[in-house]
């Protein structure tokens, strides 16, 4: 328990600088360290062939991040598919198949990091320590583009934003990843590899075993310079198959505190940022309170679940639930790191969630339900806008006011915008979901009964939410799987990207609407609690997934 | 601060892409490259995995662990994988399955017969497959109901086998961090240590 207080006062604690930090980063004007990053951005545009200085219409700043994001898709998928051919392959690794290919490449461009593949027996060092390592760095420095890019529209930060010029994308993406994203992982994969992750491009080492002498072949690589920023990117892809419970990529106690911590780091220090960038702090106050209390809320109940027995081991030890769970980690810390790798995209594992009991299944599901109790870095709070300002919108008309959301009126073309932001999740896990149970010899399930139906929905939400976790028995290496989850995180990340950013500017642009005493505050506990309201009625349109999965096989495993 | 003159395919297509390639060279590249090299540097054992060494022969790497069978060996968690790295995992049985019922009894049942252990006070830890299913360590509680038959089979008294888990026991850091584990391995090869200073 003092475990972890301690790690989440140490996080917020940590948070709160670096959020100031990277708001310095964005504002007009010089940042905290220029003479060291300044000469290496400008070295970097200029090999781009890039003038980071001219600002881009909205539409054209997010058709430019598409186009990028596609190159390094055919990139990456291109070194997946010929990585047999292809240099730093030590273990011969073969080519993946061009399913597996797609779907690594796409699900690694949307910050999801979803694997249908095992890393040390299937992706080269190529594979892996390039080509995915770049997509773990621009797909949260992506996150952080957008969100600064809403985030000037609507606090009005730059001259020009009501002409729809929002910055220049790969400024932004550049300062993301030079000033915040390397210095952190270079820091974190040296504190990694001093606990014993591997860092060598070297083939696997052989050893002889102590009582059989029998091979045993250790998979060696760049494992902590990509484990480093798989954490602090809230990407969650790791080196080994089975992620951080491996303990080649997580092998002690303190590689866990500082793994955990930077699933939350970032994206906690992007609500500190939001505070110090807009200049207003009781607004971040806001958002801080409802995404902590609903985070505490979340981590308490999987701590919870995880130290009640196993089903299958209680007649046998009344101890916690240990399947799927290191002994060096324990079951309280393998809770909170799967609430927390849920409550941001991040996704990682130190235990298999599939072996969780239901209770716990249940609370890591319904935090990529939600998607925004943190989120995804840059992306978890576009989405919390976007729940705020659907909030404002009911409670300006509950209380009979003209809805408007920064004293914008908020009408007909923005609610329809937003409404497809939310209407879309439940569309595509329902259809995917549903096609994919109805056909049993497309599913992959491999544990019988409710649990068997809960991994499906898991699969599908995981993907939409960007996380990339996995109830990982389900046998998901398939055609069918590979591309509709494929589909499903391109939209579940790009779609309400747009739609958000779309919303803000049309919000912008009209007359401002003058604020009464009478007109709904937004920065006040009762708005934080309608957010909270509002999160929770979204959260019950996934009810019959719940109560079919995960509650029907807590209520079983009662009455066995 | 000026507008962009955006209708240019070059802007459009051929900067993106240029783009992709300095930054996979810089990310991709340049980034892990020097990580490597300074974590080499820094950490030359670490970095490549770790390795233990019995008289210039590699017999494990410190963070995987190893199947143990002979009643003279204190044994592992039981694991999805079989010790093998390139094929590692967890079971992933849902505590509903019935399979996972079924496996448990076999080994509750295997624990009663040939340790210490008790109905309903069994260490969980050697009921259940890890994560990884190359978890190097077992809970005190695990090592402690294997003694005897260790002490047995290498024909020890059970005080010396007793002392050497206790040395062998590590605690949370500062009593906070991670739980109180043995590391089979390590136990093991001092067990080997052990045996032939007895018995030489």
């Amino acid at each position: 328990m003092n475990e972890v207080i301690l790690i989440y006062l140490v996080t917020l604690l940590l948070a709160w600088p670096l959020g100031l930090y990277i708001a310095r980063i964005y504002q007009t004007g010089s940042a905290p360290l220029d003479r060291v990053f300044l000469p290496i951005e400008k070295g970097v545009y200029k090999l781009m062939g890039v003038n980071p200085n001219v600002d881009m219409h909205w539409k054209h700043y997010f058709k430019i991040l598409i186009i990028f994001h596609a190159f390094l898709a055919l990139v990456v998928f291109l070194i997946l598919r010929f990585q047999g051919h292809l240099f730093l392959n030590p273990d011969q690794i073969p080519n993946m198949s061009w399913d597996l290919a797609l779907h690594t490449a796409l699900s690694f461009l949307g910050n999801a990091d979803q694997q249908h593949y095992s890393g040390q027996a299937q992706l080269s060092h190529l594979a892996q320590g390039t080509g995915l390592v770049t997509m773990q760095f621009v797909a949260p420095a992506a996150g952080i583009a957008i969100l600064f890019a809403i985030l000037r529209v609507l606090f009005k930060t730059k001259e020009n934003v009501e002409q729809g010029l929002v910055g220049n994308f790969y400024q932004d993406m550049i300062r993301a990843i030079v000033r915040l994203l390397i210095p952190l992982a270079f820091i974190l994969s040296v504190i990694l590899t001093s606990q014993g992750v591997p860092s060598s491009y070297q083939a696997a080492a052989q050893v002889e075993t102590l009582e059989s002498s029998e091979e045993q072949a250790i998979p060696l690589g760049p494992v902590s310079p990509m484990v480093a920023i798989k954490q602090l990117g809230t990407n969650g892809g790791g080196w080994y198959g089975a992620n951080s419970a491996v303990p080649l990529e997580n092998p002690t106690a303190i590689s866990n505190f500082f793994e955990a911590m930077a699933i939350m780091l970032i994206p906690m220090a992007l609500v500190f940022a939001l505070g110090y960038f807009s200049g207003r702090k009781k607004l971040a106050t806001v958002v801080m309170g409802v995404m902590l209390s609903l985070s505490v809320v979340s981590s308490s109940l999987a701590i919870y679940s995880e130290n009640q027995p196993n089903a299958a081991t209680a007649e046998w030890s009344h101890q916690a639930n240990m399947e799927g769970k290191e002994v060096r980690i324990g079951e309280t810390a393998t809770a909170l790191w799967g609430a927390w790798a849920t409550q941001t995209g991040n996704g990682s594992v130190n235990g298999m969630h599939d072996s969780f009991n239901p209770i716990g299944g249940l609370v890591v599901m319904s935090n990529m339900l939600v998607g925004a109790i943190f989120g995804g870095i840059g992306f978890g709070l576009v989405l919390f806008l976007a729940y705020m300002m659907l909030a404002a919108f009911l409670g300006s008309l509950l209380i009979g006011r003209t809805a408007s959301f920064m004293n914008k009126p908020l009408e007909g073309h923005e609610m329809k915008l937003l409404a497809m932001v939310f209407m879309l999740q439940p569309f595509v896990l329902l259809v995917f979901s549903g096609l994919t149970l109805a056909m049993p010899a497309l599913s992959g399930i491999s544990n019988p009964g409710y649990h068997g139906v809960t991994q499906v929905i898991y699969e599908y939400t995981s993907a939409f939410a960007t996380n990339g976790s996995g109830f990982e028995g389900l046998g998901d290496d398939s055609v069918w799987w590979n591309l509709t989850t494929a589909v499903t995180i391109l939209l579940g990340r790009f779609v309400p990207m747009f739609l958000v950013l779309a919303t803000v500017v049309s919000l912008v642009s009209k007359k401002a609407t003058p604020s009464t005493r009478e007109s709904l505050q937004i920065e006040t506990p009762t708005f934080a609690l309608v957010i909270i309201l509002l999160i929770a009625f979204a959260f019950l349109s996934y009810l019959p997934f719940i109560v079919f999965g995960p509650i029907a096989e807590w209520v079983s495993l009662i009455n066995h | 601060m000026q507008q962009m003159t955006y209708e240019s395919k070059t802007e459009t297509y051929v900067k993106p892409f240029q783009g992709v390639l300095v930054i996979m060279a810089l990310c991709g590249l340049l980034y892990p490259g020097i990580a490597v090299l300074l974590n080499q540097t820094l950490f030359p054992s670490q970095a490549t995995g770790s390795l233990i060494y019995v008289g210039g022969k590699a017999v494990g790497s410190k963070p995987v662990g190893q199947h143990f069978s002979s009643p003279a060996y204190f044994h592992s968690r039981p694991s999805a994988a079989d010790y093998q790295p390139f094929n590692l995992g967890g079971s992933n049985l849902a505590p509903s399955n019935p399979e996972l019922q079924a496996l448990v009894a076999e080994r509750a049942k295997a624990l009663l017969d040939q340790t210490t252990a008790q109905k309903g006070e069994i260490p969980v830890d050697m009921l259940t497959a890890s994560g990884s299913g190359l978890d190097p360590h077992i809970s005190p509680l695990a090592a402690e109901i294997q003694i005897s038959r260790v002490a047995t089979s290498r024909n020890l008294t059970k005080a010396v086998v007793q002392e050497l888990v206790g040395q062998y026991t590590q605690q949370p850091l500062f009593n906070v961090l991670g739980q109180p584990r043995v590391h089979v391995l390590a136990l093991n090869m001092a067990l080997d240590t052990l045996s032939e200073q007895v018995q030489p």
